[in-house]
């Protein structure tokens, strides 16, 4: 018998199979293996952040972040160590008022803060983690990673040289403001620039609005303790009567008038 | 053995590595061109998997033709298309997740690539598997070549790399005191159009006499 391939009902029923078929095919393959690919996901976001912490190809990802990462939540301007499982995506925590911290031992032995950070790129989400030294003023190392952006431009921004770029680089200038940032192509010229990627302006941009809202979101962590003093000599020595000007956060102002 | 290699074999494989390219001379697969060949690497890695999605849904397309109503065959290509890459990338992430996050980029790329729909129904809806198979890898290879050598030049010129490494000598640059200068025009997605269309001019002057 030979089936008449063009009548409706044979095509009505072919797409219905075909879609049927796929489904559950495609439904298989993900939940079967989820739990792997969890893992796998677990175990690169570890590598990432040991990345910015200056490891260079590590073999056991999870036994060296568990010997030298710790993740805490900073919280009320606290660090508390954190309970849960580890988290692979900071994103939603972040906006949650979430906002983990890792303390952690770079691979020159310094003691270093880490903090996760996300932004848009061109085409889809950044995400990064960026090593910050103990006086919390310079940056240690960091990694930058991205969801689609263009290959051989955008992408660029996960290699090396790039994120090397940002090694040593102030973070905020004395009014508490993030000043570190990504400008042009070749002309980074100032101590807080970092060269951006040729013909990916906006991936650059991404990263550049990713960086200063990262530090933003984490200031009364990062000007708590180390950075005030600086800010307050500075006020003083310009004689500027309204100090609640250069603090910005409440907690801020209360040690600062405690300290007059 | 001899009827596997036989002359038309033979030809589904070699023509579209020349006389057939898919890039220089059936002309698809030229967005794809643009995106990825700012440098050597990502064309290289785009152009196999191009080879194999295409080599596999070809098989996958002609041992289903008989069956496919004619009426909504774009569409049944396009599932199987999208299924296969899915799965393939699934695959990848749960056992080498190293290469996943390579490819991750190219997966989009590559469901979207409209070599494959070209193959599938220029060549897939009327073939056996066998020579679907060939013919899927001949148009990867011929497609990965076009795009290697635009790379080359995109990266050579624009970057002064190769694969990430430097192979123009440091001294040489201006800003070293040397008289040379990376063309910041080649890393634009417009040059590679415009080396592609001098790749086109090339191959149809060699090919004149033969067509």
């Amino acid at each position: 018998m030979k089936l008449n391939t063009n009548s409706n009902v044979y095509t009505v029923c072919y797409a219905a199979v075909m879609v049927v078929i796929v489904a559950f095919l495609l439904a298989f393959v993900a939940s079967s293996l989820k739990e792997t690919q969890d893992a796998n996901v677990e175990n690169d976001t570890k590598g990432q952040i040991l990345t910015a912490l200056g490891y260079d190809k590590v073999i056991d990802v999870a036994a060296l972040y568990a010997e030298k990462v710790q993740d805490n939540v900073f919280a009320n301007g606290k660090l508390k160590a954190y309970e849960g499982s580890f988290n692979t995506t900071y994103g939603s925590l972040i906006k949650n008022g979430e906002l983990h911290v890792f303390i952690a031992t770079t691979a020159n032995g310094e003691q270093a803060y880490v903090i996760p950070v996300v932004g848009r790129g061109l085409w889809g989400g950044l995400w990064g983690y960026i090593a910050v030294n103990e006086a919390k003023d310079k940056v240690l190392g960091t990694y930058f990673y991205h969801e689609s952006e263009t290959a051989g431009l955008g992408a660029r921004i996960s290699e090396k040289w790039f994120q090397d770029q940002f090694i040593g680089k102030p973070i905020f200038d004395q009014d508490g403001n993030v000043v570190l940032t990504v400008v042009k192509a070749g002309a980074a010229h100032l101590e807080n620039e970092v060269d951006g990627v040729t013909g990916a302006t906006l991936t650059s941009n991404g990263v550049a609005a990713m960086v200063k809202d990262g530090f933003t979101v984490y200031k009364a962590f990062f000007l708590e303790d180390a950075f005030k003093p600086e800010a307050m000599r500075s006020c003083s020595e310009d004689d500027k009567p309204e100090v609640v000007v250069c603090s910005s956060t409440e907690d801020e102002s209360e040690t600062t008038n405690v300290e007059q | 053995m001899s009827k596997l290699f036989s002359d038309e074999n033979k030809a589904a494989f070699t023509s579209p590595l020349n006389l057939n390219n898919p890039i220089t001379v059936q002309v698809l697969g030229i967005c794809s061109a643009l995106a990825v060949t700012s440098q050597l690497k990502p064309a290289i890695v785009m152009g196999l998997s191009v080879t194999v999605i295409t080599a596999f849904s070809n098989v996958i397309i002609s041992l289903l033709r008989k069956t496919i109503p004619n009426r909504i065959r774009i569409i049944v290509q396009l599932v199987v298309v999208a299924a296969l890459v899915t799965i393939v990338s699934q695959l990848l992430k749960a056992y080498v997740y190293d290469v996943s996050v390579q490819l991750s980029v190219y997966v989009g790329l590559i469901i979207t690539n409209c070599i494959l729909m070209g193959r599938l129904e220029a060549f897939a809806m009327q073939n056996g598997p066998w020579p679907s198979f060939l013919d899927g890898i001949g148009n990867g290879l011929g497609y990965a070549a076009i795009l290697i050598i635009v790379g080359f030049v995109r990266e050579f010129f624009g970057f002064g790399t190769l694969l990430g490494y430097n192979v123009i000598p440091e001294s040489w640059y201006v800003s070293n005191g040397g008289w040379y200068q990376n063309n910041g025009m080649m890393v634009m997605p417009a040059m590679s159009l415009i080396i592609v269309g001098c790749v086109i001019w090339a191959h149809r002057s060699i090919n004149k006499e033969e067509k």
